[in-house]
């Protein structure tokens, strides 16, 4: 298997999240350590077999059937609860102040997946989306772009259409999405028709209930498909996996799916779909962060984290960068390995924008809608 | 016979329904008028000035959407509770701003019927300010004054209990919700106002009330732009505050703005002679509507 290395001066890579604007130099705050930046895309442009191959591989089992892979994903170290949440709360308390929190409010919009999965939406909707997406900020033309916009499998056009030629990513929620209660074929269909439609990047949900009764294999096999349904080569849809975290009961659930899914090909492993109380929590975002630091220490594979629903305040976020930070480290502190699924955490980030650059506080009667 | 240890009071903000310390976690000795030692109270910050609009705005919504006749019923409750905090009320009175224990009854005695004298408008105001236009046409054109929103209010400095009262009820008549910079110096009686409005049926949020210094945390209540009215009446005898200045920082937002009246504290024992403080903080919403044919 391959990794991609980018030095962040090189020409533009196939599939960046990062804004032309900053991906010529380090961010404000970033400071000039010397070294040079490395970029990694999330993922590997591995095909099916090289995926399966590496699984066998990864987990010692002949057979990638339920029995075989329950063996190495029971087989991973348990996850201690109370040191878990203890560490999150731990980390939640860094204060994050003016150079540093600037440049954290600036890197947590170039992270987000602005995002609007209501029944009520309509391409006018998606339209406005895209128009906040494209200008966060209307009054500071200094407000670098978010990573991608992030719709219903329908409104697909609508928002590539909106969005073309700005590097912003159109995301599509696929596979029956939220509860993903449908047959393969649909499923499938589904995805295909978002990557038809324009949607480079996919967010597909896996099949708790199968997951939770132990068919780990029906779980490996929908992601393979899945992802050969995203397409092939560089320009392929990217796949974020969403374990819907709420539902998987324990914290060695979560990792367990994390491994589970990454080990099937995922880009991406998202926390949730935001259908579901509880959505992401910081616990669960460290634990899928784990799972990933100790996928890169076994493959070299760079497997991107979006913790998704619930996250609203600026104040968040950066608990959450804080935790990447100090969980995989500064090569994941950028929009192609972590993003934020929100959909209302943009106007508050650019409240607090708005409040470093002044000195007064915003109000949302200051802020655009969408 | 053992002695007994005092249960000493914490002095805390209100936000949003609830007491806590400053953000800052600062305190600041609270004195008597002859300079003996009263309390410690929590010294805000300007986060928790920033908090309080946040809860007030939350609060806002619900609170100009109840009825005027509830309104009316909720803030008469408060008065209520008020005379059952009489004692309490005069004995800071008394000790905040040097009166002798009749005249602090007086205060006391005035502060709760100032209270029903507003509590009394909620359904009232819109009689008296609202209107129905004759216009030139076939249109019947109806205003009425509405709340403007959030509304920041800098208490008197001398006159503790009632000219707080007599700045805060007509915020709170029309459905504003108000973060209220209580006195510096003689903060105790707008604490235990706080401690009643916990306990009446004002929702949370619309009246949060904070103890600091006017010089810290004045500029950044008349700088937020989520902040839609400022009372600057309690900025006369602040130290080091200039009420022109912070108009001219609300004037970024064009906030509605009542500046002091003079160069001191007005007599506060005066009876208002109208809702003037009341409409200085609505804005005026006309329709017109067609008549039938």
């Amino acid at each position: 298997m391959t990794i991609r290395l980018f030095v962040g001066t090189m020409p533009r890579m196939t599939h960046s999240a990062t804004d032309a604007r900053t991906a010529s130099g380090p961010a404000a705050g970033e400071g000039s350590t010397g070294t040079v930046a490395l970029h990694h895309t999330a993922g590997t442009q591995a095909s099916g077999a090289e995926i399966v191959a590496q699984a066998h591989h990864l987990t010692g089992q002949a057979t990638l059937d339920d029995a075989g892979l329950a063996r190495y994903l029971r087989g991973l170290p348990g996850v201690d609860k109370v040191g878990a949440d203890g560490r999150a709360q731990m980390l939640g308390t860094r204060s994050i102040k003016t150079s540093a929190k600037a440049w954290a409010l600036d890197a947590t919009v170039r992270m987000i997946d602005l995002t609007t999965l209501e029944g009520a939406d309509t391409p006018g909707k998606v339209a406005s989306l895209a128009a906040k997406a494209k200008n966060p900020d209307p009054n500071d033309p200094d407000c670098p772009r978010v990573a991608a916009v992030c719709v219903y499998g329908d409104l697909v056009p609508h928002a590539t259409a909106a969005l073309e030629g700005t590097g912003i990513h159109v995301a599509a929620v696929a596979t029956a999405f939220p509860s993903g209660r449908a047959s393969r074929e649909v499923r499938l269909l589904d995805t295909r028709e978002a990557v038809a439609a324009g949607a480079d990047e996919i967010d597909m949900v896996i099949d708790r209930g199968a997951f939770l009764s132990g068919r780990f294999s029906a779980v490996f096999e929908d992601i393979l498909a899945v992802r050969e349904a995203c397409g092939t080569g560089p320009d392929r849809a990217h796949l974020k996996v969403i374990l819907e975290t709420g539902e998987l009961a324990t914290y060695d659930n979560v990792r367990r799916a994390s491994w589970l899914a990454m080990l099937a090909g995922a880009d991406f492993i998202k926390t949730s779909t935001g259908k579901v109380a509880p959505a992401a929590t910081l616990p669960v975002t460290i634990v899928m962060l784990e799972a990933v630091r100790d996928f890169h220490r076994a493959t070299g594979v760079h497997i991107g984290v979006k913790p998704a629903g619930g996250i609203a305040t600026a104040k968040d976020a950066m608990k959450y960068l804080v935790a990447v930070n100090e969980t995989v480290g500064e090569d994941w502190l950028n929009p192609d390995l972590f993003r934020f699924g929100a959909s209302s955490l943009l106007n508050d980030v650019l409240m607090q924008r708005h409040k470093l650059r002044t000195g007064v506080y915003s109000g949302p009667d200051y802020i655009s809608v969408g | 016979m053992s002695t007994r240890l005092e249960v000493r009071k914490t002095y805390k903000l209100f936000i949003g329904g609830a007491f806590p310390r400053s953000e800052s976690g600062r305190t600041y000795e609270v004195r008597d008028a002859k300079g003996g030692f009263l309390a410690n109270a929590a010294l805000a910050s300007r986060k928790d000035a920033r908090d309080a609009v946040k809860a007030a705005r939350a609060a806002q919504a619900g609170w100009a959407g109840a009825t005027a006749y509830n309104r009316g019923q909720v803030l008469y409750r408060v008065a209520e509770l008020l005379e059952g905090r009489r004692d309490q009320f005069a004995a800071e009175v008394a000790a905040g701003e040097g009166l002798r224990a009749k005249e602090a009854e007086a205060v006391v005695s005035a502060a709760v019927d100032r209270w029903v004298w507003y509590a009394g408008w909620t359904d009232k105001v819109a009689q008296v300010a609202g209107a129905a236009n004759p216009v030139a046409g076939p249109y019947f054109n109806l205003s009425v004054p509405e709340p403007t929103g959030v509304v920041g209010v800098v208490a008197p400095q001398r006159s503790s209990l009632l000219g707080l009262v007599s700045v805060l009820a007509p915020v709170l008549v029309t459905g504003n919700t108000a973060v209220v910079l209580s006195s510096t110096d003689r903060p105790l009686p707008a604490i235990t106002l706080s401690e009643v409005l916990a306990t009446s049926d004002v929702p949370k949020g619309v009246v949060n009330i904070l103890t600091g210094r006017v010089t810290e945390v004045a500029p950044h209540l008349v700088g937020h732009m989520d902040v839609n009215a400022v009372d600057l009446t309690g900025t006369v005898g602040a130290d080091g505050v200039s009420w022109a200045e912070l108009e001219a920082t609300a004037a970024d937002t064009v906030k509605r703005v009542v500046r002091p009246g003079g160069e001191s504290e007005p007599d506060w024992t005066v009876t208002p002679d109208g809702p003037r403080r009341i409409l200085a903080f609505t804005e005026t919403k006309t329709v017109w509507h067609p008549k039938g044919i």
